[in-house]
């Protein structure tokens, strides 16, 4: 098993995004996140999709993918040529003594807080998926109250391998 | 002991005693293991009537309906049985075999993604991976088939799933879903305002919905009514709910119903709607139930509120339970002039066509038919022209009456009424079709004769789609366009061919004298009415 990031570029029409959800729960492939936005040519979506299998199926998701009328087009995002973010907000609990401590921590991550009261923070903070892990580990003593993660949105390094949308 | 043994005992559990259905190779496990349960199997003759069977099966008793088929096209041919009780609200659990599950998503050998094309039709399903998973999965698909507003779950068990060994069998005792919780007991503020609004009302009026008898709260209705005085209308769904012979009902609303009802709904000041969806054939101008009155929309479902009107008072729950807490209310007045003045529309609306020599009256013969019914008769219409005679003329006074109304399915009724008629054998069952609804399902009469099923059909025979023709004559000005039904069968000898005694009505003078023939015969018998193929409703 091992993971990959596709991009899709697809008709910005409605129902898109259940058609390709669709596919993958019909052919019981897996998805650990996805993520849907408009491109810079609005009749085009983005769509970046987490997923995992072993070679054959990984192909077979590019190639079922790749097929329905409404793609125009699937790469893999590979990492090393790709930058992957994701966006989290994490409210925490905490008094205002253990308030510093959490900032600190924050501030390790370059992570912002965007929203304060009396007995909890809200800390934003963006990377890929490892960096929001982590951060969410280093808060294990705090109670997390509410946590809400984007799933990653990607894009390839450079211009070589763009795909021009007309 | 393996899966499908286990999704026998899931069903013997829930006290199930038959199963539709259609085997293949991809259910064969669980069709094998059917034959050590005292649960019956029923052979229908194509899958979608196993749906309509259980729908039907359901309706009369109460219990949740089952049926069995295999993969891919077994599957797929039960959609539109699926739907046809997802419009109606029907709960009913289907087992669909499933390829294996290492062959998924690979287009073997009928495979269907059938939890995939059903997602819209039905209330829940699942596709079961692992086989310790089953006894939960059942009992939670009983549980959200027959709770909240009802509706159908679907099972799908891969092969490898129902062959898989387990080694012992505990069905749980009850069901924790964590974000499903339906509410069944109204709020009691609200409850309240319903009872303040009975004091003030003086022209009330109660539309029962098909929520009322999937709710089972017809007793509840009646003592309601009468203790309240207040007269009823139903929904084509709700027919039945009230008996037709009481006097404070007050016919069908809708498209399709009686003018007198749906003027009854435009000048009531106090409408309570009970278990309808306010749906576009019964209430065509939502405006007129908040016009001038005060709006009571009870609905166990909280999405049906507000959804094509907004009520003056919401009021979410199970019907039956409400009732039952607004018995608590202080008796308001006896309402006479308003019964009164309904009475006398009710006398009004009533006019006799005249009648032709050479062929049947359908509302004549259905008058008379019900007329004549044995107490307790359950009457299935089916779909067109037929379908709305029978609303609208078909006097039930102690039995059930069943349609297929939100999806409006032609060939619903023979498959309905042979699930009617084994959750109650000691009743009389009539299938009321048209000649184009009874070419859809007479394929069941084998059903009917293989086990014994004493179920009745009546066809109303015009030799067209009779529903079409009418609306080809009057949006297209009689161009007909493929609604022409000749090629039928002669019935009389299709009768013969399922061993059935036949009656065939075509003279006025000789429609009493058949009526009481084909009501006497105590086996499965097929009655031919020929109507005027021009008739209109």
């Amino acid at each position: 098993m091992q993971k990959k990031v596709f991009q899709i570029l697809v008709d910005n029409t409605s129902g898109v995004l259940s058609r390709i959800a669709g596919l993958f729960s019909r052919r019981g492939y897996n998805i650990e996140s996805i993520t849907a936005g408009v491109t810079a040519q609005p009749q085009y979506t983005r769509i970046t999709i987490v997923t995992s299998g072993d070679d054959e199926i990984l192909d077979q998701i590019e190639k079922q993918v790749a097929k329905l009328e409404d793609v125009k087009d699937i790469k893999e995002l590979e990492p090393d040529k790709s930058v992957y973010r994701e966006l989290a907000m994490v409210k925490v609990r905490c008094s205002a003594q253990e308030r510093q401590n959490v900032i600190s921590i924050a501030d390790i991550f370059r992570g912002k807080i965007i929203d304060v009261s009396t007995d909890c923070l809200m800390v934003e903070i963006t990377g890929n998926q490892e960096k929001v892990d982590a951060f969410v580990k280093l808060l294990d003593g705090y109670e997390i109250l509410e946590l809400a993660r984007t799933g990653i949105a990607a894009l390839v390094r450079g211009s070589e391998d763009v795909v021009y949308l007309p | 002991m393996n899966g499908a043994d286990i999704l026998v005992k899931c069903l013997e559990e829930e006290k199930v005693e038959v199963v539709f259905g259609y085997p293949g190779v991809a259910i064969a496990p669980f069709y094998n293991s059917i034959l050590d349960s005292s649960i019956q199997t029923v052979l229908v003759r194509t899958e979608q009537n196993a749906a309509h069977a259980a729908s039907g099966m359901f309706r009369v008793s109460g219990k949740v309906g089952v049926c069995a088929v295999t993969s891919g096209p077994g599957a797929t041919n039960l959609i539109t049985g699926i739907a046809t009780a997802f419009a109606d609200s029907i709960p009913m659990v289907c087992i669909t075999g499933q390829v294996s599950s290492d062959l998924l998503g690979s287009d073997v050998f009928q495979e269907a993604d059938i939890t995939g094309a059903v997602e819209s039709f039905v209330k829940y399903s699942y596709l079961v991976r692992d086989v310790d998973d089953i006894p939960r999965i059942m009992k939670e698909a009983f549980y959200i088939a027959n709770s909240g507003r009802r509706g159908p779950v679907l099972v799908d068990v891969p092969i490898d799933i129902q062959n898989a060994t387990v080694k012992s069998f505990k069905y749980p005792e009850s069901v924790k879903l964590r974000t499903y919780k339906p509410t069944v007991k109204g709020n009691m503020v609200q409850i309240k305002k319903v009872a303040a609004e009975l004091l003030k009302a003086e022209k009330p009026l109660i539309v029962a919905g098909g929520g009322v008898l999937i709710g089972r709260a017809r007793k509840e209705l009646l003592k309601f009514a009468q203790k309240f005085h207040i007269p009823v209308v139903t929904t084509m769904m709700g027919k039945g709910s009230m008996p037709s012979d009481d006097e404070l009902f007050f016919g069908m609303i809708g498209n399709n119903g009686h003018p007198y009802a749906n003027r009854a709904m435009r000048e009531c000041d106090l409408l309570l709607m009970v278990g309808a969806r306010v749906a576009d054939r019964s209430v065509n101008q939502p405006d007129i139930t908040v016009t001038n009155k005060v709006l009571v929309h009870i609905d166990v479902d909280p999405a049906e509120i507000g959804k094509n009107v907004g009520p003056h008072i919401p009021l979410v729950g199970d019907c039956r339970s409400i009732f039952n807490d607004l018995m608590e209310a202080e008796a308001c007045g006896d309402h006479k002039e308003w019964i009164k003045t309904l009475k006398g529309w009710k006398k009004e609306g009533t006019t006799k066509k005249k009648s032709s020599a050479k062929f049947i009256d359908p509302v004549k013969f259905i008058e008379e038919l019900t007329e004549k019914m044995p107490h307790k008769a359950i009457y299935v219409a089916d779909v067109g022209q037929n379908q709305i005679w029978s609303c609208r003329y078909a006097k039930i006074k102690g039995g059930d009456f069943l349609t297929s109304g939100g999806m409006g399915t032609m060939g619903y009724s023979i498959p309905a009424a042979m699930g009617a008629k084994y959750a109650h054998m000691d009743r009389e069952v009539i299938a009321v079709c048209g000649d184009g609804s009874f070419q859809m399902s007479q394929m069941e009469l084998a059903t009917m004769r293989q086990h014994g099923l004493k179920s009745k059909v009546i066809v109303l025979k015009n030799d067209y789609l009779g529903m079409v023709r009418q609306y080809q004559h009057f949006t297209y000005e009689d161009r007909y366009s493929v609604v022409d039904l000749s090629g039928s069968p002669d019935l009389e000898k299709l009768a013969a061919a399922y061993d059935m005694p036949f009656f065939r009505v075509q003279d006025p003078k000789k429609m009493s004298e058949q009526i009481d023939a084909f009501l006497s015969s105590d086996e499965a018998c097929l009655m031919e009415v020929v109507i005027d193929p021009m008739d209109l409703v």
